[in-house]
């Protein structure tokens, strides 16, 4: 009995445990970001926002959870049944999946697998089988054209992506993540933002509000044109299962920009003030300031059209961000500077 | 020898945009063919706010139909009601005293206000920018204060009647719509900032929609649609009406006639219109506000407690309604959206015997099939938002 505890219990309490302490806390922390969002949104706006359920509206996102799993589940008569109700599982999913290689501090990773990034954008492109999906099932209009703009635009600006990343790789010489944060340990001065990433960066978050659908690039959920996208059909517990994938994408995209160009982990300099916060709360601070910066982006941009979206993604960040691999490995290879 | 390969069948999609789509601008159904983004035609389905209110109108005397002008172009009501309290002006041969006349003017440019700021913020909605909307609604507010404070309601007024207008404004009132008056610019500024210099904004309106001036008069167009093309004709200053020519203001005009030219337009007007409510304020003589014959418009409820003739005149007023003299006639103002007319004909009685309502967005909704063919499916957001259409006044 002991050695059945010994063997196979006890490691697989400690297995479980990291992936629900990260599951929970990550659910949490998003729904006061969901709340952060609608706030930031709201003060652009000049108005309050929400602020009736608990303290400064704090709640509300536990109201919206309650209020969308409360309500009834309508599927579309001329829907596929099985594959409408597959469509958000996948998406949330693989939405999660993607936080496994995350490292919010360090040694604080579920997996530390030393292809993390490699893992991060295979799952991310696999993102888009749960909007196509959902679009299909439909068997409607709108959400079959925002399904086939949504896959027509991830796919696209995966590419760029890709680029950025490989220039990451090439400054970090290494695939897993903590050891890509590491690089850039010991002052902000060392993050890959200030430095010859900077382009790559700025690429990059553009990049991810395309990837994420985010505003000025959220065609395939555009409500001027395709009423609400993929998502038309959906309500109740299903819509909020894409809502929730599409948010811990957002998330995970701000995650990203942090260990890749924010130094992760990392406090921005290395001294008394910034040495209290642990690590931990700089990775949180950090992914909330570039949630910031996904909130305003929002606020404050229209759409782009479809073909202008396209354009941009091939025409311009794909060609750069490739001279830019070039750039950067000549510049590292000149100055000696590869790892 | 391989097979031949057999062409692939596509046909086009048509879809359903509205009556309940966001952008439809309330409930316009707009079938589109779709070939793949690309729109082939575009056929605009009306009728779904139709009220009857041509026919309403014949039913009811001259006073009772003020109120249905109110509901035509709800966004701006007062700018209706001055075209037919002109046309049955003209038919009574009155001239209204040059108090109402700038009262008039000030509230018409008022409503012009509220319509262009509704229009430019959906406008920029309709490509995708929420926050304009946000901050021209609070100042759509503070205006429709103004009108509540000045008729007792917020948007049916009823408030310019023929005669002149209903009540007088208080002192007050007037000084608040000055200080308004001195604080939106800056408003415009902030929305400008967000949309006029935003590229995206730029790529997403100009060359979209385009109209060259001969097809802007070939199709009827009028007001911002026509001066976005590069026509200079407005009704205020073309055949001035009431104080108009009194008053200094410029006409801007578009150069290529696409979406946001006619964005650009409206921005303008927003600030000439600024203008002319400093003006009509500054210049806004003392004196009467309706016609005082007493047999348009009722007399004062002081007078008629110790006149027996104003009694009279109240109850017959009230009750039977005035009479007008047979004729025929066309009056039309620059209403926001363009030519507003209202063709009545009299017969003597105390009701219209006919009363054609000209609507500025009816020809300007015609219009939409070649404006948004060959453009892509968000295209006709963007055009449909700079149509500025209202469809209580499409349908009536």
């Amino acid at each position: 009995m002991s050695e059945f505890l010994g063997t196979i219990v006890w490691p697989l309490i400690w297995l479980v445990l990291p992936m629900l302490a990260l599951i929970v806390s990550l659910l949490i922390m998003l729904a006061f970001l969901l709340l952060f969002d609608r706030k930031v949104w709201a003060a652009v706006a000049l108005r309050r926002g929400p602020n009736v359920v608990g303290p400064y509206g704090l709640l509300q996102s536990f109201a919206d959870f309650f209020k969308f799993v409360l309500k009834e589940s309508i599927i579309p008569a001329g829907a596929n049944k099985g594959v409408f109700i597959l469509a958000p599982l996948v998406s949330f999913t693989l939405a999660m999946g993607g936080w496994a290689v995350v490292p919010v501090a360090d040694r604080w990773v579920v997996a530390d697998i030393n292809v993390g990034i490699l893992y991060i954008f295979a799952i991310s492109s696999l993102g888009v089988y749960g909007i196509i999906m959902g679009g299909w099932a439909s068997n409607s209009k709108y959400p079959f054209l925002g399904a086939l703009r949504s896959a027509a635009q991830m796919v696209s600006y995966e590419v760029s992506i890709g680029f950025v990343i490989v220039t990451v790789l090439l400054t970090a010489g290494s695939l897993n993540l903590s050891k890509i944060v590491n690089a850039q340990a010991g002052g902000f001065y060392h993050w890959n933002l200030f430095g010859i990433l900077f382009p790559m960066a700025v690429v990059f978050f553009i990049s991810a509000l395309a990837e994420t659908n985010r505003p000025p690039f959220d065609l395939p959920e555009a409500e001027s044109e395709l009423v609400a996208g993929y998502q038309t059909e959906y309500s109740s517990s299903a819509y909020l299962l894409f809502q929730i994938g599409e948010y811990l994408n957002i998330v995970l995209m701000c995650a990203m920009a942090s260990i890749l160009f924010l130094g992760g982990w990392h406090a921005p300099l290395e001294i008394a003030p910034f040495t209290w916060i642990p690590d931990l709360g700089w990775f949180v601070i950090k992914v909330w300031a570039m949630f910031f910066l996904f909130a305003m982006v929002k606020a404050i941009v229209p759409r782009y059209r479809y073909d202008q979206l396209m354009r941009i993604g091939w025409k311009l960040f794909l060609p750069f961000s490739l001279l830019w691999v070039v750039v950067t490995s000549g510049y590292l290879l000149y100055f000696d500077k590869l790892p | 020898m391989s097979a031949p390969v057999a062409e692939p069948k596509t046909k086009n999609m048509t879809i359903n945009f509205g009556p309940q789509h966001p952008s439809a601008h309330g409930v316009l159904r707009l079938v589109l063919e779709l070939d793949g983004e690309i729109v082939e035609r575009a056929d605009p389905h009306i009728g779904l706010l139709h009220r009857g209110t041509e026919k309403l109108i014949e039913y009811k005397t001259y006073l009772q139909a003020v109120p249905y002008f109110d509901r035509l172009d709800y966004v701006a009501p007062m700018n209706q009601e001055h075209a037919f309290a002109l046309a049955v002006e003209r038919l009574c041969g009155i001239v209204v005293p040059p108090r109402a006349q700038y009262i008039r003017a000030l509230y018409a440019e008022l409503g012009r206000q509220l319509s262009h700021i509704l229009n430019v913020t959906t406008q920029a909605m309709d490509v995708g920018a929420m926050t304009p909307s946000l901050w021209g609604f609070e100042e759509r507010e503070k205006l429709m204060v103004f009108y509540e404070r000045a008729s007792g309601s917020r948007m049916h007024a009823a408030y310019f009647r023929p005669g002149g207008v209903h009540l007088d404004l208080p002192q007050a009132l007037i000084d608040d719509i000055y200080k308004w008056c001195e604080h939106f610019p800056k408003v415009i500024d902030d929305i400008e900032g967000l949309l006029t210099y935003s590229r995206i904004f730029k790529q997403r309106n100009v060359d979209i929609g385009v109209v060259s001036a001969e097809q802007a008069l070939a199709w009827g167009f009028s007001g911002v649609m026509l001066r976005g093309s590069g026509m200079a004709w407005d009704l205020r200053r073309a055949q001035p009406y009431e104080c108009y020519s009194d008053l200094a203001f410029d006409i801007p005009v578009g150069k290529n006639g696409d979406c946001y030219d006619r964005y650009l337009c409206r921005i303008e007007e927003m600030r000439q219109s600024v203008k002319i409510m400093r003006q009509a304020i500054e210049k806004m003589p003392k004196g009467p506000v309706n016609e005082t014959s007493g047999k348009i418009v009722p007399p004062k409820r002081a007078e008629m407690k110790n006149s027996m003739e104003a009694l009279i005149h109240h109850f017959k007023l009230y009750t039977e309604g005035y009479h007008v003299p047979a004729g025929e006639t066309y009056a039309a103002v620059e209403a926001p959206k363009g030519e507003f007319g209202v063709y009545l004909v009299a017969d003597g009685s105390n009701k219209p015997y006919r009363c054609k309502i000209r609507a500025p967005g009816f020809p300007h909704l015609q219009a939409l099939d070649f404006m948004t063919r060959g453009h892509m499916l968000a295209d006709v957001s963007a055009i449909i938002g700079s149509l500025d259409i209202v469809f209580g006044e499409v349908d009536r």
